[in-house]
């Protein structure tokens, strides 16, 4: 197929669709969560406990996927977790991959002393087990959002950072980059307009996986109780919660872990997506 | 004899301290064609990079001087030689499917450099290359234009490459063994387009070969490189009738002809490989004393 600027295009792949389906779907929870949730997802009623979701027998009618041991509506708390999810997936994601991203870059294209420094630092974070790191850093600020943001950042940027050096190491050395400089472009100049360009792929890539992975860094988090209030409704304080009663209500633990499941999934997927059809040279 | 491009005693080793080019002197006059061969690994590549500032990070100039157009290159700062550089000379690479930026669709590739050198509007810059592209014989230059590099063969690429190179009329070539990483078919072709464009253009050309036979059919002078140094420097006819150097004859010998295609070859006495490893030796043991 040719689109009207006359390039070949190809039919979204199912991965794409998808993926891009379950987050599109996601975001709009996010959004509507006060409108579409059937209930308040912090009402506790203690006469509804542990109830099953709807095709179960016994279940209450109007809390589709049952309750938790304390009477909160499972589909509700899901539905205003994502809000906390995708907030942290997009903002820590997006910062992580800035900061990576640039110092890759820079690393892997200027060479020499830049490079031995942000080599170095990269060496000395990656030997910090990162989850550790993470638990520790948000000891140390506190609990809340902004200290979890910081706290994904703070470990992941080292991803992007080793990655992105090595892209842009290996396309400094193609022969398009030194006519371009033979051509009077300066270094920086150079940087952004050769080298950037044929990262991006990579870098979008890598975007999608920090995303998903900063979705189950913040589940973790809130495993350990370390995350935002534990009020609000959070994937990983409900699968936490969830443990504790698995043999008595395995809803309450099964259903945020599968949606936490497909998020980090549909992330990567997505990724992967993208990467096959805006690579010019994979295209 | 007026040159356009002068390398005077140039010296280049690698950062570790080997030698790569030895004193190496070379000249070539406006709008003429000067060939450089020699064996692989004999520096030739490089006396091209060092000329446009290309050099590998691994390597250093040591001394010598490199005249453009009657300006000394070493004397410049970094940006102003950068710039002279690129309004003078420009560079046919070796191999084109890495010469062309994968991501970027081929208009603006050589737009761009009329814009960056000569400060073109873009919209000229357009007319010109369509204009360029037709003088390399490439048929429906109006799709090229909006092609990514991919799309398009290596032979295409390659006359691509070279019209992007006298894109901004330099007044100097440099072709780095622009035929190689094609099929034979297509170098032939290749070979008559660059020697068409630099008549046309009137442009200095250094050409940068292994390939006595292609170095006959184009060039006015030549000179020979072997380990690091011009072992001859001569005018074509003089170095094919009668060539000075020892190994210039045994190069010359070493041709296969038709009339005895079944004699044997005489080898080239000594190779670069060898020169290089007796030099590493002697290198590391001045450095374990």
């Amino acid at each position: 197929m040719r689109d009207a600027r006359g390039d070949v295009t190809r039919p979204i792949g199912a991965r794409l669709w998808l993926s891009g389906a379950w987050l599109a779907l996601l975001v709009l929870a996010a959004l509507c969560a006060p409108l579409i949730a059937p209930k308040d997802p912090l009402m506790q009623d203690l006469f509804l406990g542990r109830m099953p979701p709807f095709w179960v027998t016994g279940a209450e009618p109007g809390y589709l996927l049952g309750t938790d041991s304390l009477g909160r509506d499972v589909l509700s708390r899901i539905l205003y977790g994502a809000r906390l999810a995708l907030i942290v997936a997009l903002v820590a994601g997006s910062l992580t991959c800035f900061i990576g991203a640039t110092l890759g870059l820079i690393a892997g294209y200027y060479r020499g002393w830049p490079d031995r420094i942000i080599s170095r630092f990269v060496d000395i974070w990656m030997a910090f087990p990162p989850v550790l790191f993470a638990i520790l850093l948000i000891a140390v600020m506190g609990p809340g959002l902004v200290s979890i943001i910081i706290a994904i950042v703070v470990i992941d940027w080292t991803r992007f950072a080793r990655v992105i050096r090595a892209e842009a190491m290996s396309q400094g050395a193609m022969d398009y980059v030194a006519s371009a400089q033979v051509a009077g472009r300066t270094r920086f100049g150079t940087m952004l307009t050769e080298i950037l360009p044929n990262v991006l792929p990579t870098i979008v890539a890598l975007l999608t996986l920090e995303m998903g992975i900063a979705v189950i860094i913040e589940a973790i988090l809130s495993f350990v109780n370390l995350s935002i209030s534990t009020d609000s409704p959070t994937w990983g304080g409900m699968i936490a919660e969830g443990r504790t009663s698995v043999h008595q209500a395995w809803w309450v633990l099964v259903f945020p872990l599968i949606t936490l499941f497909l998020t980090v999934l549909s992330f990567s997927q997505l990724g992967e997506g993208l990467k096959d059809r805006f690579d010019p040279v994979l295209r | 004899m007026n040159s356009f491009l002068e390398v005077r005693n140039l010296n280049l080793s690698l950062k570790a301290g080997m030698p790569i080019l030895r004193s190496v002197s070379l000249n070539v006059a406006a709008g003429q064609v000067h060939g450089l061969v020699g064996e692989s690994g004999a520096g030739k590549s490089m006396i091209g990079k060092a000329v446009l500032g290309t050099l590998p990070r691994a390597l250093q100039v040591t001394s010598g001087e490199i005249w453009l157009d009657g300006v000394n290159l070493n004397s410049l700062p970094t940006a102003e030689r950068r710039k002279t550089i690129g309004a003078k000379a420009a560079l046919i690479p070796q191999d084109p499917l890495t010469a062309l930026n994968p991501s970027k669709r081929i208009g603006p590739q050589i737009t761009r450099r009329l814009v960056d050198i000569l400060g073109w509007q873009k919209s000229d810059a357009e007319a010109r290359a369509v204009e360029l592209l037709h003088e390399v014989h490439i048929p429906d230059p109006a799709r090229v234009m909006k092609s990514y590099p991919h799309e398009l063969s290596g032979g295409m690429r390659q006359r691509i490459l070279i019209a992007s190179a006298f894109a901004a009329e330099p007044k100097l070539i440099i072709a780095d063994e622009p035929t190689t990483a094609l099929d034979v078919t297509v170098q032939k072709q290749i070979l008559r387009l660059i020697a068409e464009m630099q008549q046309r253009h009137d442009t200095a050309l250094l050409f940068v070969t292994h390939d006595l036979g292609v170095v006959s059919k184009t060039c006015d002078t030549l000179s020979v490189l072997y380990a690091g140094k011009v072992i001859e420097e001569a005018r074509m006819r003089r170095f094919f009738t009668r060539p000075i150097h020892p190994y210039s004859a045994a190069l010359l010998k070493a041709t296969p002809t038709y009339t005895n295609p079944r004699g044997s070859l005489t080898p080239v006495p000594q190779s670069v490989i060898d020169a290089t490893e007796r030099e590493v030796r002697e290198h590391d043991m001045r450095a374990s004393r």
